[in-house]
């Protein structure tokens, strides 16, 4: 018994560190004063209206959601081949690829990376937005090629190899028996894709350029002039909206795990 | 003219050394050939060379008079049946054994016609719509079966495709291929590691060793004349003694042994002064109190009851063997009696 209660202690301390700030954030957003604070003294949804009505907000916000769509496909376009020649082939350099994936922490190269693509805004070579793109693909990558590495893993050669051997090319065995088998880990791919690149800021902090920014950099800038509920309100709209994409794959695939 | 011809067929993986080293084989038209030998020994190598999963440093694979050592798997007209059996997770029982079919554009309901008549031949009519998550291993093989052998391919090559199986259904699946073979006449290559099956179903057996054949014979021939040591071993023969021949007279030798003169069977090439190894059965030993001909001295360390027989190991030196007998027959442990081996149930292989 004094076990299981040091064990609860720690789960309510665990919990509380987890789920405290954005339990803050959350009830700090219904404040109806225009200052942040917790407890809130009444109840408003002034502040959704509006950071919903700033076209800051809505320009960055689409910005965000488009960089966040492209960076994901054109990781899964670029991160599914990879995947698949490092599980079925053995080359040069398969090991570099297998550790930098297995270990994303270490490649956003906030020094060699950003210090590159920064080369790229100041020589012009590419807009802004293709920029932040280039960048939120690059840092987004190794989550696309993991997760689609560890399904193909898990899918014996040999299937491959019967399909082939009953008449099927290469290609088509790719298409009709590898994808449909693999359609969990790219799903869920894309979902970390998407979230890794919609929340990023030290990227999108360098890359950034005049009018083009991205939500969370609209977002810091602001608060460092104003100190009100909206971002509280924003935040919690975000989470929201992360939440629910997480929710509705969990429901629609059936994964348990979105690693 | 032999349906499936490989020559001097050489495979490596990558820069590593080559497993299979100029190996020829030939197989007959309707021919059931297993590759029989120890994990690491080629076997599965030579059959994915064939079905073109691998592609061999020099040598050829002829089917039918055509040379495939260059044409890719998919145009090739091959079924494989794998130990993983390796179906479709996604598809059901029937777009499963479809497949083939599907990618050959052959008319819908003739595939429909198809699919039922192969999962019949297998005994999974009914089981058309289950996914392969919802059959037993049992179920699954047989689905691989007739999704390779729906496509009426040329060739059918089997992976040890009983290894995942428990012993019971291993046996009553053992005969299934047997009789499926025979009545489609289809030409089988049958990769095992399994002696008895090997012995149980194949016209004729393959011995493989370090990528090299040790003997190819018809099952009788390899069980009572293994031409090499490695094939005596490997078929359930045991090491009993090593001598030296002292003299030869047509299938016989006469090997000298600690003093002693034994006459064995010679069933590979063996020449004078050759050192040999004397091999021999279990089950073709006999017990006797007093040294007569072709007799060692042994000492019994351990009796294993098996029912019926009794399996008795034997000391002879630093080595062990046994001898199967009749139950009935009791022997205390420690006890020193002599082995009669009669000469021709005694092998003398050179050694290796």
């Amino acid at each position: 018994m004094k076990h299981s209660r040091w064990l609860g202690v720690a789960l309510i301390v665990a919990l509380s560190i987890m789920l405290g700030p954005f339990l803050i954030i959350f009830f700090a957003s219904f404040e109806p004063t225009s200052t942040l604070r917790f407890p809130p003294t009444g109840f408003t949804l002034f502040w959704f209206r509006k950071v919903l009505s700033m076209s800051m907000f809505q320009k960055s916000l689409v910005l965000s959601l488009r960089i966040a769509l492209v960076a994901s496909l054109l990781s899964l376009l670029l991160g599914i081949p990879v995947a698949y020649a490092t599980s079925r082939y053995s080359f040069k350099g398969k090991r570099l690829i297998e550790l930098i994936v297995t270990s994303p922490a270490i490649v956003p190269g906030m020094v060699a990376g950003l210090a590159l693509l920064r080369f790229f805004v100041l020589m012009r070579v590419f807009s802004v937005e293709t920029t932040l793109l280039i960048g939120h693909t690059a840092i987004v990558l190794p989550y696309a090629v993991r997760s689609v590495l560890s399904s193909l893993t898990n899918l014996p050669v040999s299937i491959e190899e019967a399909a082939n051997s009953l008449g099927s090319h290469p290609v088509r065995t790719f298409f009709l028996i590898v994808l449909p088998n693999i359609k969990v880990g790219v799903i869920s791919a894309f979902i970390m894709c998407f979230i890794t690149s919609f929340n990023n800021v030290p990227i999108s902090l360098f890359l950034s350029g005049p009018g083009v920014n991205t939500l969370p950099i609209v977002m810091m800038t602001y608060m460092e002039y104003y100190y009100n509920p909206s971002i509280a309100a924003l935040s919690t709209l975000l989470i929201g909206l992360t939440l629910a994409i997480v929710l509705l794959a969990q429901k629609l695939l059936g994964v348990s795990k979105l690693v | 003219m032999s349906f499936l011809k490989l020559e001097n067929l050489t495979v490596a993986y990558g820069k590593d050394a080559p497993v299979l080293k100029n190996l020829n084989l030939s197989v007959e038209k309707g021919e059931f050939v297993s590759l029989l030998g120890p994990s690491g020994c080629g076997k599965t190598t030579t059959l994915r060379t064939i079905a073109g999963f691998l592609k061999p440093l020099s040598g050829r694979v002829l089917i039918g008079g055509k040379d495939y050592t260059n044409v890719p798997t998919h145009k090739r007209n091959i079924g494989v049946v794998f130990q993983n059996y390796a179906l479709f997770p996604h598809m059901s029982v029937f777009e499963n054994v479809a497949f083939g079919l599907r990618m050959r554009k052959i008319p819908r309901q003739e595939i429909e016609k198809k699919v039922r008549r192969a999962l019949e031949m297998v005994g999974l009519a009914g089981f058309e719509k289950r996914l392969p998550s919802e059959l037993s291993g049992g179920q699954q093989q047989r689905v691989a079966i007739a999704r390779a052998i729906v496509i009426e391919p040329d060739l059918l090559l089997m992976d040890e495709p009983l290894s995942n199986l428990d012993a019971n259904l291993r046996m009553e699946m053992r005969s299934e291929i047997k009789q499926l073979q025979k009545n489609l006449g289809i030409t089988t290559v049958y990769v095992t590691h399994d002696q008895s099956e090997a012995i149980a179903l194949s016209d004729r057996v393959v011995v493989m060793n370090s990528g090299k054949i040790e003997q190819v014979a018809t099952p009788q021939e390899i069980f009572s004349n293994p031409k090499t040591s490695f094939v005596a071993s490997f078929i359930g023969f045991q090491v009993l003694a090593v001598g030296t021949v002292t003299s030869i007279e047509e299938n016989f030798a006469e090997v000298l042994r600690e003093g002693k003169i034994y006459r064995a069977r010679i069933t590979g090439r063996v020449q004078l002064q050759d050192k040999v190894i004397l091999f021999a059965r279990p089950r073709k030993m006999r017990l006797t109190r007093h040294e007569t001909q072709n007799c060692f001295q042994v000492q019994l360390i351990s009796v294993l009851y098996q029912g019926e027989t009794s399996l008795l190991v034997f000391k002879l030196g630093e080595r062990q063997f046994s001898v199967e007998q009749d139950s009935a027959v009791s022997l205390p442990v420690g006890s020193n009696v002599f082995v009669h081996v009669p000469p021709e149930d005694l092998l003398a292989l050179k050694e290796e």
